[in-house]
């Protein structure tokens, strides 16, 4: 059974979203590390530039996959996890912990649409 | 034993190659404009320094750890790995060929361009089409200029919503791909419960924003879509385009034609179906061929025959213009002519027909020791599961493709397509003699119960290479890509 | 029934057919309905032996002239050392596919990976792949990288001075794509960059070069890549490989990107086709690079081996978000190259370079003294230089009467931009190849018409 914190919310895409100040951190969700596999990198965005919600703003690759990683919520990037840089598997020791960028002056209402724990939950039963 | 690199055993001095003495004039280098010191080159290569012996060592050595067709049975799916015939080789190196340059005098080349326009009839008769162009180097650079060609063909209509391709879930990857490089949206059309087009899902998604179907017929695993005649009055009933991807034509070549089947723009791979070498992953040949409404947006130049001789006709206002530095690779369609010449309208037939018997032969050889998924009727190639394997003994797809290199085997292709799980596709082709698919059949049936009561030997596979299985992970997280 | 390269015999029919249980090969054509099964063979010849088909093809290849070639454009008559040809013969070379099997293919693998390696040195960039299909498409891809590598980008710059089928090739990826190409105007020959502030506009994505260029200039690129990197766009330049050994190389350039054809390494000029693109980028574009590439690593036991690796760029695995659709390249050729280069080694590829220089200005130094013939423009070049004519009637004659001594003087520019304006223009291609004798016996012929 895929883990799935009750205080974030989440996108179709099998995104997370944490709100921590003034700042969205963005990471995968364990449904997406584990069909994944063993990560071997992450492409981080620019700091710097805003990206609309649903736009492809990085990649995670496996050995034999890649998966885009779809903008949950519009905003700027103001901050990414180096640390993924060097040791781009630690998505998979933990994907909760391990974001892979935030956001500031993201949009409010794009975060309110996001599904709740609950509800993701529910729509990973469905796939 | 692993080889050295070369550049490892370089040696400062040696030399596998001198060049003629430069014997101009005396004085004359002195005499020369300098080149301004800003445009000059300032640090050395490091190339290897060795001698010619060396050189020969060297790649010989590299070729005794390659497997090629001529070395053994090669059932790799989709890929069509006949035998390469000598007498093309031979052809292909003919002086009056390979020192030919492309931008000679016309009434110099007369010879390459009636291979070339002949060729092109050939295939035009072979497809049931009306025309083609041999300019794209590969497969996916025939995907390429078909898909821009559909573009073309729609703008010119000034109906320029349409920008969808569908897809079917079982397509080689490059389809979607060369679809949005050309800036189409891609739509997956499902298979159904036989791995067929379904066709209430192809229906739901046609409508007046699709260019086009891009199917594989057979397709990808190795059924023929029985229903093309009715996909191919739906897709033509919205104003879409039929394109044909040629990756599978060995199984119906002289028997039934995409002309007649509805498609209006098809690539070859003559690296596949017309025996030319795959040369270790090129280079090949992917002739596009269309019908009579998209040859006006072919490349250009058209080869034409008149009255004194053939010529290029550039004048084509619609093409969508060069997609090759020239002609397309020369030498590789050169082969694929001697090929049919050869086969004649009869061996071509033959060729596809042996071929599917090749297949059906080999699956019921199997079809008792492997889950067949899709198990009705099969064309030139056939897909199993190794999916309970993996449940019941661990054992994966991997796991017996690596089994079967200890054999003496190339392994048929692996993890595709992806809609059967623990996939192995194998295609035979008409090359193998019947004694050779029982001893790969035998083998591979023993390899499976070896393994099935010892999972851990199989797991080890390959033991006899130079090399075991590689640590991919490390390959990607610390790349070393060059010495 | 005996038909060639299949073994079957009657009774193998039988027995395969009893086996799967039908009675016939068609009875496995169920799918094919009768509307769509061909009633009679496809209009093609009767099938012929080996003997007719060398005897016809031979016949057809006579109708081919060869001559002296100072034909250049793309492709060059370079020397090529044995040791190529009967090397890359080797069967299982020739005939094994891509290498996806790696415990079985390591020499095919560790060959690219050598490939790789020497067109790191010779272009100085950090990442090259196994190969492409051409110098054209090679800039094609090269434009594609860039237009995915930075965010809303639409369009690339292309100098006027790239070779013109490089131009068509690069205009057809762009139509109906969505990209657009803009050229950035040439002057005396080369490039010419003084707008090129202005001409960086935010929907350019960067800037793709030649040299030698289309005439056969050496261009300078003194700063280019600092304008183009300061409002975030790509430089790409494209060269012939061989060039690199005397002109700078991209990476001295600091160009992001670099592109071209190793033609002039070993393969032969074979009508234009098989020749080999490469492409090799920067470390910080290792993962955009298009095509395959071969990695080093090791297996269970320690073992140095070679893989297919970073496979999650590629169209297999990304399918309809791939920035490219390559996938079989132009191995063989590129196998080509790196036995010429390992049999040249450094020392004969800047010799290569720079007798096709001496050559190359010698007869250029001595045409531009006869009436009637001029070099245009007084830029450096290499190996291939253009020449313009006083009229057309006597450019014609030019070229028949070296016709008629068996020499391709040259290729008319007209011929590759179809341009009234390049009509008089003769670009002329020296390689070290050609002899003092040949040399002579153009001079010669040149002197009796230009009088």
């Amino acid at each position: 059974m895929d883990s799935i914190p009750q205080e974030l919310k989440y996108s179709k895409d099998h995104e997370w979203v944490r709100l921590e100040n003034d700042k969205a951190f963005v990471g995968i969700t364990d449904h997406a590390q584990s069909e994944l596999g063993e990560i071997v990198f992450v492409e981080l965005p620019p700091i710097g530039e805003r990206f609309n919600k649903d736009e492809e703003i990085s990649t995670v690759e496996s050995v034999k996959a890649a998966s885009a990683i779809i903008n949950p919520i519009e905003g700027v990037v103001v901050e990414v996890n180096e640390d993924l840089d060097g040791s781009p598997e630690l998505v998979n020791t933990d994907c909760y912990k391990n974001y892979l960028y935030a956001l500031e002056s993201f949009s409010r209402s794009d975060y309110d649409e996001l599904l709740n724990a609950t509800d993701y939950g529910a729509y990973l039963e469905s796939l | 034993m692993s080889e050295s690199l070369l550049i490892d055993i370089s040696k400062l001095g040696r030399k596998a190659y001198c060049f003629p003495v430069l014997d101009l004039p005396r004085g004359f280098e002195q005499a020369l404009p300098e080149i301004p010191q800003e445009l000059l080159r300032q640090k050395p290569a490091r190339l290897p320094e060795v001698s010619e012996l060396d050189v020969v060592r060297h790649f010989t050595r590299l070729s005794n750890q390659a497997y090629g067709v001529d070395n053994g049975s090669y059932p790799l799916g989709s890929c069509t790995m006949k035998y390469n015939p000598k007498l093309s080789e031979q052809i292909a190196k003919l002086e009056e060929f390979t020192s030919i340059h492309p931008l000679q005098d016309i009434s110099t080349v007369q010879g390459c361009l009636s291979v070339m326009y002949n060729l092109l009839e050939d295939l035009s008769s072979i497809t049931g089409m009306r025309w083609g162009s041999l300019q794209p180097c590969a497969g996916a650079h025939g995907e390429y200029t078909g898909l821009k060609m559909i573009r073309s063909y729609f703008l010119k209509r000034g109906d320029v919503d349409r920008n969808k391709v569908l897809v079917p879930v079982s397509a080689h990857g490059t389809n979607p791909a060369s679809a949005v490089i050309n800036g189409f949206e891609v739509v997956t059309v499902a298979s159904d419960s036989e791995g067929l087009v379904d066709m209430d899902d192809l229906r739901s998604k046609l409508d007046s924003s699709v260019a086009a179907l891009m199917l594989t017929n057979p397709n990808t695993l190795g059924l023929f879509e029985k229903n093309i005649l009715q996909i191919s009055s739906l897709v033509h009933e919205i104003g879409a385009l039929l394109y044909y991807d040629g990756a599978n034509l060995n199984a119906i070549m002289g028997m039934a034609t995409p002309g007649d089947m509805g498609f209006d723009v098809i690539h070859l791979n003559l690296h596949k179906t017309f025996s030319t070498p795959h040369g270790g992953g090129g280079p090949g040949s992917g002739p596009v061929m269309v019908n009579e409404k998209l040859v006006p947006f072919l490349p250009k130049p058209d080869i034409e025959l008149t009255d004194s001789g053939y010529v290029y006709n550039w004048e084509l206002p619609d093409s969508i213009g060069k997609v090759s530095m020239f002609w397309g690779n020369f030498l590789v369609l050169v082969r694929a002519y001697v090929y049919i010449l050869r086969m004649g309208s009869e061996g071509i037939r033959a060729a596809s027909m042996h071929a599917v018997l090749n297949a059906n032969y080999l699956k019921s050889r199997l079809k008792d020791s492997f889950e067949i998924p899709y198990a009705k009727g099969c064309m030139h190639e056939f897909v199993v599961s190794c999916d309970n394997l993996k449940k019941r003994y661990g054992i994966t797809a991997q796991d017996i493709a690596k089994g079967l290199i200890d054999c003496g085997y190339h392994p048929p292709t692996m993890y595709f397509p992806s809609l059967v799980g623990e996939a192995l596709m194998f295609e035979p082709t008409e090359s193998e003699s019947v004694e050779t698919l029982d001893d790969f059949a035998d083998t591979l049936i023993a390899l499976l119960e070896r393994a099935k009561a010892d999972p851990a030997y199989l797991k080890g596979c390959p033991y006899t290479t130079p090399v075991g299985r590689l640590d991919e992970v490390k390959a990607v997280k610390e790349p070393n890509l060059h010495y | 029934m005996v038909y060639p390269y299949i073994p079957h015999t009657d009774e193998d029919r039988k027995k395969m057919l009893d086996a799967i249980g039908v009675a016939s090969i068609e009875e496995l054509y169920e799918g094919l309905t009768e509307e769509l099964m061909l009633s009679d063979s496809v209009p093609i010849s009767h099938g012929r032996s080996e003997d007719e088909v060398l005897r016809m093809i031979t016949s057809i290849a006579q109708r081919n002239s060869k001559g002296i070639p100072f034909l250049g454009c793309g492709c060059y008559d370079h020397l090529i050392p044995s040791t190529v040809q009967a090397l890359a013969n080797l069967p299982s070379f020739v005939t094994a596919y891509t290498p996806y099997q790696a415990e079985m293919s390591q020499g095919l693998l560790q060959a690219i990976y050598e490939f790789q390696s020497m067109i790191c040195e010779i272009t100085g960039m950090d990442v090259s792949n196994a190969s492409l299909y051409d110098g054209a498409n090679a800039a094609s891809e090269a434009a594609s990288l860039m237009i995915h590598a930075k965010r809303k980008a639409t369009t690339v710059l292309v100098s006027s001075t790239i070779h013109p089928f490089a131009l068509q090739v690069l205009t057809t990826w762009a139509t109906g794509a969505g990209h657009r190409i803009r050229l950035v105007s040439e002057h005396l020959g080369v490039a010419d960059f003084s707008q090129l502030d202005a001409e960086i506009t935010d929907d350019v994505a960067g800037l793709i070069v030649q040299s030698p260029n289309r005439y056969g200039f050496l261009e300078d690129y003194s700063g280019i890549a600092q304008r183009l990197h300061e409002r975030g766009c790509l430089f790409a330049i494209s060269s012939d490989l061989l060039s690199l050994a005397m002109q700078k190389s991209p990476a001295e350039w600091d160009a992001d990107i670099a592109v071209g054809d190793t033609q002039a390494l070993g393969i032969p000029l074979g009508f234009g086709g098989p020749s080999c693109g490469y492409m090799a980028v920067t470390k910080a574009l290792m993962r955009k690079i298009p095509g395959r590439i071969v990695g080093a690593t090791v297996d269970a036991q320690g073992r140095k081996g070679y893989t297919l690796t970073l496979q999650a760029r590629e169209q297999h695995i990304k399918r309809e978000h791939a920035t490219s659709n390559v996938c079989s390249n132009q191995a063989l050729a590129a196998l080509m190259t790196t036995i010429h280069l390992s049999s040249l080694g450094w020392g004969g590829m800047v010799e290569a370079a720079q007798q096709s220089y001496v050559k190359a200005h010698y007869l250029a130094y001595h045409l531009a003294q006869l009436p009637g013939i001029s070099l245009i423009w007084d830029s450096p070049f290499w190996c291939e230089f253009p020449l313009v004519f006083s009229d057309a009637k006597r450019m014609r004659k030019f070229l028949q009467e070296l016709r008629n001594e068996d020499i391709f003087a040259g290729v008319r520019l007209s011929s590759l931009t179809r341009k009234p304006q390049d009509e008089l223009v003769l670009l002329v291609a020296v390689t070290e190849k050609r002899s003092r004798e040949e040399l002579e016996l153009y001079l010669a012929a040149a002197r009796r018409v230009m009088k």
